[in-house]
């Protein structure tokens, strides 16, 4: 069975591999070019947020393409996977910058913030899904719904009158919701495969849409409104000034959102470094393979599961109090998809692609006004173009080498 | 008595038009093991090209009956046509690629179906009035009041279900169709044109489709761009409910879940708006209780 790994040189003690000193100036070079990367990379994000020329943004995009192209062409893209996974807590240090200097350059940009915080969230529900259908191989089209479980727990819990429960338990309980619909669905997933379990999703997530639109408790179709978040006494709705700089009210929900992700992706690796993934992977390969080796499938696919509604049930809560305002709409099948075709544009498995995917996908249709109309078929034609020219995604996964010292 | 008539009428309306779309999904699965979710698109595309069909036979001044017969034959041939080249263009070179990745580039077509319609045919946001082609009025039998233009649809409808059984069983494409279905390689060296009957396939399959886009339009006197994304959701429901590959399966799926929405209207009119909630919820139970449908191929697993 072949899996994939990224580095295995951690899981070895340091001392017991013997490095020659020009692998370890390689590394360093590697290194350099991840932080060069991710500098670029933050640059480019930062500006392409903030720029409001169509033609900037359509030049700085066609760009991005080329140079990513390049990268692929000329292993830069090997090199900074190679970088990054020889120096973890630098790699940590290097991306945590980045990402406040995007947050720096754009403090006063309200409606760049508020896009960058859904990238986030959409980001945080794409690791869910990354588990589900890039580890467990579960079949989930009804992301979506499980988003707006969160969502309307959130919104559910500002409606009742009379119990005050703080935002952040709010912000648990929209994951523990979300569980606890989705475990409606575990035994039918348990028990089909393939196609029926693909449609078992489906069916639920239009369910899921029909039933909020008919009840009126929840608003039907006009949806709910919701306060901003008030977490350990600090109101979201402020704006903030840190370092004698003010940054929009925005940002309070990017750092909330940006905590979220970071914890997301810090469970995806850690799941994928584990003996967990393994058997995750093994679940996925060949389900016969893995229950004659004694695996549970049940017990993992319930996990991998659980572990994305929670995600998706805690990013739902954040999205729905970031914009104040939900309705059956968001929560549609058409937004399902987009969740799953970030996954597979990213590379299905592979948790750091699922970062530029969203970008791509959230970011696009925002800045290019005159394509407004138009998105929703542009964008179905370029998800067309991804499957059929290059069917594993901007990341490809990498296969796991389980032996230590032999590099995948 | 009369009220429960009209129920069981409009239930089989219903039915016809799920299990028209349902078959079209089966025999994709039968013969490619893929599903084409673009299949509710399609048939809405035919819908629109009979309605233009229709509307200009009505223009140019032609007879009625000549005025149906352009519409049902623009929608078959249109909705034919553009399941030949979905499956030509993008189905047959994916072939070896994961379901997902198929399942998600069919929705992805589906998508784009859609979007055109809205955004190309002139004024396609709004719902779009189809012209009544056929006898209106009706007649009473029993105390049910029977729509003529509704028997005339049904009839048609289980016609053509019968048709497409005729040519599955008893011609020799359809036996070439059997073929691949069974065995793709072994019916490739024995001479079947694979590329030739793929595409003829899902032309077959497409064109019920588009068939049941023109019932839908004449019964309900109205066609918007976006009805083909729940009627693909249903009739690939049916097809799972009754088992993927066989076709009296999809039929009976078809019927079963008309039946189910029917009953809920019926029997509970405050919850009406929830009767595809009740319908899902029942097919979702359905395939939990038999994973591969109710009338399945019987397979073991191939280890």
């Amino acid at each position: 069975m072949l899996m994939r790994h990224r580095s295995t040189q951690d899981e070895v003690p340091r001392d017991a591999l013997p490095m020659a000193a020009g692998v370890r100036a390689r590394r360093t070079s590697d290194f350099a070019v991840f932080a060069a990367v991710v500098a670029a990379c933050a640059g480019a994000v930062a500006f392409l947020v903030h720029a409001e020329d169509q033609r900037l943004v359509l030049s700085t995009l066609v760009a991005c393409g080329i140079a990513w192209f390049a990268a692929a062409r000329f292993r830069v893209i090997a090199a900074v996977e190679r970088g990054a996974a020889g120096h973890p807590w630098p790699t940590r240090l290097v991306l945590v910058v980045a990402c406040l200097g995007i947050l720096v350059v754009l403090r006063e940009d309200n409606f760049g913030l508020l896009m960058l915080a859904t990238v986030l969230i959409y980001a945080t529900v794409c690791l869910g899904l990354t588990i589900q259908l890039g580890y467990a191989g579960l079949s989930n089209f009804c992301a979506a719904a499980f988003l707006g479980c969160g969502g309307y727990t959130a919104a559910a819990l500002g409606q009742a009158e009379g119990i005050a429960i703080p935002d952040l338990a709010g912000i648990l309980l929209g994951g523990a919701v979300a569980v606890a619909i989705g475990s409606l669905l575990v035994l039918p997933l348990l028990r089909t495969r393939g196609h029926y379990a693909a449609l078992t999703t489906l069916a639920f997530g239009v369910m899921f849409n029909v039933f909020l639109d008919a009840n009126e408790m929840l608003g039907g179709p006009q949806g709910l409104k919701l306060a901003p978040i008030t977490l350990f006494g600090w109101d979201f709705s402020n704006d903030l000034s840190l370092f004698g700089m003010t940054f929009s009210f925005y940002a309070n929900y990017v750092l909330l959102c940006l905590a979220l992700t970071a914890a997301a992706l810090a469970l995806v690796g850690l799941l994928d470094r584990s003996w967990i993934g393994i058997r995750l992977d093994a679940v996925r390969l060949d389900e016969v393979a893995a229950q004659v080796f004694g695996l549970r499938i049940a017990r993992w696919k319930i996990l991998a599961f659980t572990l994305g509604n929670v995600l998706a049930g805690m990013a739902g809560a954040i999205y729905a109090k970031m914009t104040g305002f939900i309705a059956p709409n968001n929560f549609t099948l058409g937004d399902s998809l987009m969740m799953v075709s970030i996954v597979i544009l990213g590379g299905i498995g592979n948790r750091w692609g699922v970062l530029p995917a969203a970008l791509i996908v959230v970011l696009l249709p925002e800045k290019l006004q005159f394509i407004q109309e138009y998105r929703l078929l542009l964008f179905a034609v370029l998800v067309i173009l991804v499957l059929v020219l290059s069917p594993s995604g901007l990341l490809p996964r990498r296969t796991r080498t389980l032996v230590a010292g032999r590099q995948a | 008595m009369s009220a429960i008539g009209q129920y069981v009428l409009n239930g089989l309306m219903q039915g016809t038009i799920y299990g028209l779309v349902a078959m079209g999904f089966t025999i994709f699965f039968g013969v490619m093991n893929v599903i084409k979710f673009s299949h509710g698109d399609v048939m809405t595309f035919g819908a629109f090209g009979a309605l233009v069909a229709a509307t200009a036979a009505a223009a140019a001044g032609l007879p009625t009956s000549v005025q149906i017969l352009a519409a049902v034959s623009t929608a078959v041939g249109l909705a034919a046509l553009l399941g030949a080249g979905i499956s030509r263009l993008l189905i047959l070179p994916l072939r070896s690629a994961p379901p997902l990745n198929l399942l998600l580039m069919t929705m992805m077509v589906g998508t784009v179906i859609r979007e055109a319609i809205r955004l190309f045919f002139p004024n396609g946001t709004n719902s779009q009035r189809f012209p009544a082609l056929l006898p209106p009025g009706g007649a009473t039998v029993g105390g049910v009041f029977v729509r003529y233009d509704g028997l005339i649809l049904i009839v048609a409808g289980l016609l053509l279900i019968a048709l497409v059984h005729h040519i599955i069983n008893r011609t020799r494409f359809g036996l070439a169709m059997r073929a691949v279905a069974e065995d793709q390689e072994t019916a490739r060296t024995m001479g079947v044109n694979f590329f030739r009957v793929v595409p003829l396939t899902f032309a077959l399959g497409s064109a019920t489709a588009g068939f049941a886009g023109v019932i839908s339009g004449l019964y309900y006197s109205e066609i918007n761009y976006g009805m083909g994304l729940l009627i693909a959701v249903i009739g690939f429901s049916a097809a799972i409910v009754g088992g993927l590959g066989n076709l009296w399966g999809a039929i009976l799926g078809g019927y079963l879940f008309a039946g189910l929405q029917t009953a809920v209207v019926a029997a509970l009119p405050a919850f009406s708006e929830y009767k595809n909630v009740v319908a899902f919820v029942a097919v979702i139970a359905l395939i939990t209780w038999r994973p591969t449908g109710l009338l399945a191929e019987r397979a073991s697993e191939r280890v």
